[in-house]
């Protein structure tokens, strides 16, 4: 990823130390009379790896598809480098540089690996459907650039041996990773990840977790939604932890770890250490 | 995953794995084909055929567009083929005009049909869509078979032929080369769209609209362009089929022409180019080989659709290309 | 001129009454799988060319009808046995196709079983026509009307009354509730084909006498009974009935005051009308689109 944009650091002085690359303000959205998320208010900074974690049913996923534009939330801000992309249609919170996982698998099956991934570059190639079908020589350019850089992040997430494999005969967690690899072909500024270690044994989980490290390393923006705590606490800067649509608690693995409300409603919790078991 | 270096055997199968499956030399096949047929096309009847079936796989190549690679459907694009050919009638008929411009005019009227028309249908799904392009297509059916002093009613409408340059285009020879070309064309241009950014798109559609939509992709305008692209497609060769035949019928437009193009892409291949047109090519000469069962003509084209979306869903073509893969890899 | 309305309205309501009973057939199958059946007309075509042989052969009417209605009965089973069920968990794009499929199957056999020709059936009761407040009625009108009325008296006691029916509409609202308290969906599947080919057959029979049946009358009846569907809200009980009636009625009217000539289009034009500006039609629809 060396290639890419220079993306803002914890460190960067965007407008102004510790800007916040992602502002949330007054998030709400019900369904029907349920309150998925009530008045969610949180900011991300740059750089920062930000878990959001919570029981089932406590809005995590609804929050996320409200992040990328796919639901409309009733109410709230969703201020993305200051600007608000509420009311936007989907394809545009993507274009302002948002990028997303999904929990329970959104690959492209007809598709092979290397074509998702290709597919994940649709924001920087030229998308014309009619200069597509006269094959102008920019266009066969074009192409060819985009292969590469395919290859290269399907190396990075270590599946470049599938590359021409029809996506549905590929294996669970070589799925997952696919999707983060199609989602960062997209260069975003931020990254939400929904559940990548979900259904993955210990090994494949602790992948995701060198994984998210060294896009975290690399100065990415990540979001992450996770169950597995062991992932959360090693890897996270910050932790928000909801309950029933509300912020519960909001600060490091160590504070949440301590946190005795979170604690009582979050049985199970894993002590600081990361010594103890899952949710 | 572990990355072993290939034998010399491994290297020559994989390459010609490669060659056969690489687009562009199925276009050069496909050529050759077009050239050497003439060898075995001993009288005019069995030129009009090749005639009939170049011209029904130029609307299957664009109908695959938006049936097997963006995954939507459309039960009325006979109405285009038809609105193409009339068109294309009455401006040079009636009206006068030269008819490479009536062609052209007509061709471009039915693409801008599609957008308007595209627009509000293609925000449907499922049945609802289904169900509105057929809806779309019968009214147009109606309409050419009712407005009999513009379209000559039920009877159809005598069309001039094509002329360019005071060069009048008579007889099946001549016509094999203009329905073959116009069929090559469409073929190359539906591949260069195929491997494109903006053909994924469309592929991508059809596998998860909204992971699509979370990757940048504007479907609604995706979707209308290559609606608007496949009317297109029926349009040129709804023109070319009437200034070939000589006249053209409201039966032309009808639902059941609409669900015989549906046919041939579904049998023939779904997301796949040479699928559409080997699609075309056994539904048209079949019925043609085998007038002995003009009777069970409907019966056998419910038997093929039931059969072919029960046993291989993914049509001949693709199914026949897995198998290849699938022994060419042990 | 008001004998001229009442009589557009007397048969507006007649076919707005058939549609009614296609309409019933669409809802009912369409509440069972989400599907749209495209064989539905089909079902119609097969009552009324049942009929004429039944009637050939020199069977009186009462025993006609009923034989009839069983024969579109087991046409229905056999399809939703052979077709629908192996298929019941692929696509809606597949299950289009299959549909479409059945119904050139259906009408290809029905080429061959009968022919190619028009054929009439006599009216139940004779072809006076009787006079009522200076409109011109015929008796078979009153048929058809009372025919339905029946049909539609009896389904609304079957869902509203009987263990089974109510199991029905519950599958219609939740399926995997349903499942879950013991409802066989799949014998819910099998019965409302049976249902939808009752229906059907009765549609065709009583309507013959009137426009005459053929081998592929059944596409049109089919289509103008989904956009009567459509427009009443699909899988609506009530939105069935009203919708065939009000689509009766606006061809009769629109037929008369307007364009004969344009009759069949504003079926057409009513189903686009609803599909883009309000799908759920004019009660609602019961199922929301899974996406």
């Amino acid at each position: 990823m060396s290639a890419a944009p220079h993306r803002p650091g914890p460190n960067d002085a965007v407008g102004g130390e510790g800007v916040a690359l992602l502002a949330v303000q007054n998030l709400s959205k019900s369904f029907g009379g349920v309150r998925a998320i009530e008045d969610l208010s949180f900011e991300v900074r740059p750089g920062t790896v930000h878990s959001i974690i919570g029981p089932n049913g406590a809005g995590k996923t609804t929050l996320l598809n409200m992040l990328v534009g796919v639901y409309v939330p009733d109410s709230g801000q969703i201020r993305l480098t200051g600007r608000d992309l509420v009311g936007e249609p989907t394809h545009r919170f993507a274009a302002a540089g948002l990028g997303r996982t999904f929990q329970n698998l959104q690959i492209f099956f007809n598709m092979t690996a290397l074509e998702n991934v290709m597919t994940g570059r649709h924001l920087r190639e030229r998308r014309s459907l009619l200069a597509a079908m006269l094959r102008t020589r920019a266009q066969a350019r074009s192409e060819v650039s985009c292969r590469d850089v395919s290859h290269r992040l399907l190396e990075q997430v270590g599946l470049y041996g599938y590359r021409d494999t029809r996506a549905d005969a590929m294996p669970y967690g070589a799925l997952k990773r696919l999707e983060i690899a199609r989602a960062l072909a997209a260069e975003p500024l931020l990254l939400l990840l929904d559940e990548p270690a979900a259904g993955l044994n210990q090994t494949e989980a602790s992948e995701i977790d060198t994984l998210i490290k060294r896009l975290a390393a690399e100065g990415m923006t990540v979001i992450l939604v996770e169950h597995n705590m062991r992932l959360v606490m090693g890897v996270s800067d910050q932790v928000l932890v909801l309950e029933h649509g509300r912020k519960l608690a909001e600060g490091t693995p160590a504070q949440i770890a301590r946190d005795p409300r979170v604690i009582e409603a979050y049985l199970g919790v894993v002590d600081a250490a990361g010594a103890g078991g899952h949710a | 995953m572990e990355r072993a270096a290939p034998t010399a055997s491994e290297l020559a199968r994989a390459r010609l794995r490669r060659w056969a499956f690489d687009p562009r030399s199925g276009l050069l096949a496909l050529a050759v084909v077009i050239v050497l047929l003439p060898l075995f096309l001993s009288n005019n009847y069995f030129y009009d055929i090749a005639i009939a079936v170049a011209l029904n796989a130029i609307v299957c190549v664009g109908l695959n567009l938006l049936i097997g690679y963006a995954g939507q459907i459309s039960l009325g694009h006979a109405g285009f083929f038809a609105l193409g050919g009339y068109g294309s009638a009455i401006l040079s008929g009636s009206q006068g005009w030269p008819v490479w411009l009536s062609m052209l005019t007509s061709c471009a009227a039915v693409g801008l049909l599609a957008f308007v028309v595209g627009r509000p249908t293609l925000r449907l799904k499922g049945h609802y869509l289904a169900m509105a392009t057929l809806g779309l297509g019968v009214i147009i059916s109606i309409v050419v078979s009712t407005e009999d002093r513009i379209t000559g009613g039920p009877d159809g409408l005598s069309v001039p032929p094509l002329a360019l340059f005071g060069w009048v285009v008579r007889g099946e020879h001549t016509w094999y080369w203009i329905a073959c070309s116009g069929l090559l064309l469409a073929v190359w241009l539906a591949q260069n769209l195929i491997e494109s950014p903006a053909g994924r798109a469309l592929r991508a559609l059809h596998g998860s609209e909204v992971a699509a939509e979370t990757l940048g992709i504007d479907s609604a305008r995706y979707k209308l362009q290559v609606f608007i692209v496949s009317a297109v497609f029926a349009a040129v060769a709804g023109t070319l089929t009437a200034h070939y035949a000589g006249f053209i019928t409201p039966a032309k437009a009808s639902f059941m022409h609409s669900v015989e193009l549906v046919i041939m892409v579904v049998f023939g291949g779904m997301a796949s180019v040479f699928g559409a047109v080997v699609g075309a090519l056994v539904l048209t000469t079949l019925p043609q080989l085998l007038t002995v069962l003009k009777d069970y003509e409907m019966m056998v084209y419910g038997v093929v659709l039931i059969a072919t979306m029960v046993f291989f869903p993914q049509g001949i073509v693709p199914t026949l290309a897995r198998w290849l893969a699938w022994w060419g890899r042990r | 001129m008001g004998s001229q309305w009442l009589q557009f309205v007397a048969s507006g309501v007649t076919s707005g009454a058939i549609y009614a009973l296609v309409a019933l057939g669409f809802s009912i199958i369409y509440n069972a799988s989400g599907a749209i059946n495209f064989a539905q007309g089909e079902f119609v075509m097969i009552g009324g060319m049942s009929a004429v042989t039944l009637v050939a052969a020199g069977l009186p009417m009462p025993v006609v009808v009923p034989l009839a209605a069983l024969t579109a009965v087991v046409v229905a089973l056999l399809l939703e046995k052979l077709a629908i069920e192996p298929a019941r968990k692929a696509s809606t794009v597949t299950l289009i196709i299959i549909t479409i499929g059945a119904s050139l199957l259906l009408r290809g056999l029905a080429q061959l079983v009968w022919d190619k020709r028009i054929h009439s059936l006599p009216a139940f009761s004779g072809d006076a026509p009787l006079q009522f407040m200076g409109a011109t009625v015929l008796p078979q009108s009153l048929w058809v009307l009372g025919g339905a009325a029946l049909a539609v008296g009896a389904l609304s006691w079957f869902f509203g009354r009987t263990l089974f029916g109510k199991a029905m509409l519950a599958t219609s609202y939740n399926p995997l509730a349903a499942q879950l308290v013991g409802i066989n969906t799949r014998t819910v599947l099998f019965v409302s084909f049976g249902l939808a080919g009752m229906l059907g057959a009765l549609a065709g029979v009583l309507i013959a006498p009137i426009t005459f049946t053929s081998y592929d009358s059944g596409i049109m009846l089919g289509l103008k009974g989904f956009a009567a569907a459509m427009l009443g809200g699909l899988g609506s009980f009530n939105g069935a009935v009203l919708g065939g009636l009000l689509l009766g009625l606006a061809e009769a009217l629109g037929a008369g005051f307007v364009s004969s000539a344009y009759k069949d289009v504003i079926a057409f034009v009513v189903l686009l009308a609803v599909l883009f500006f309000m799908p759920g039609g004019l009660r609602g629809a019961r199922r929301s689109d899974r996406v």
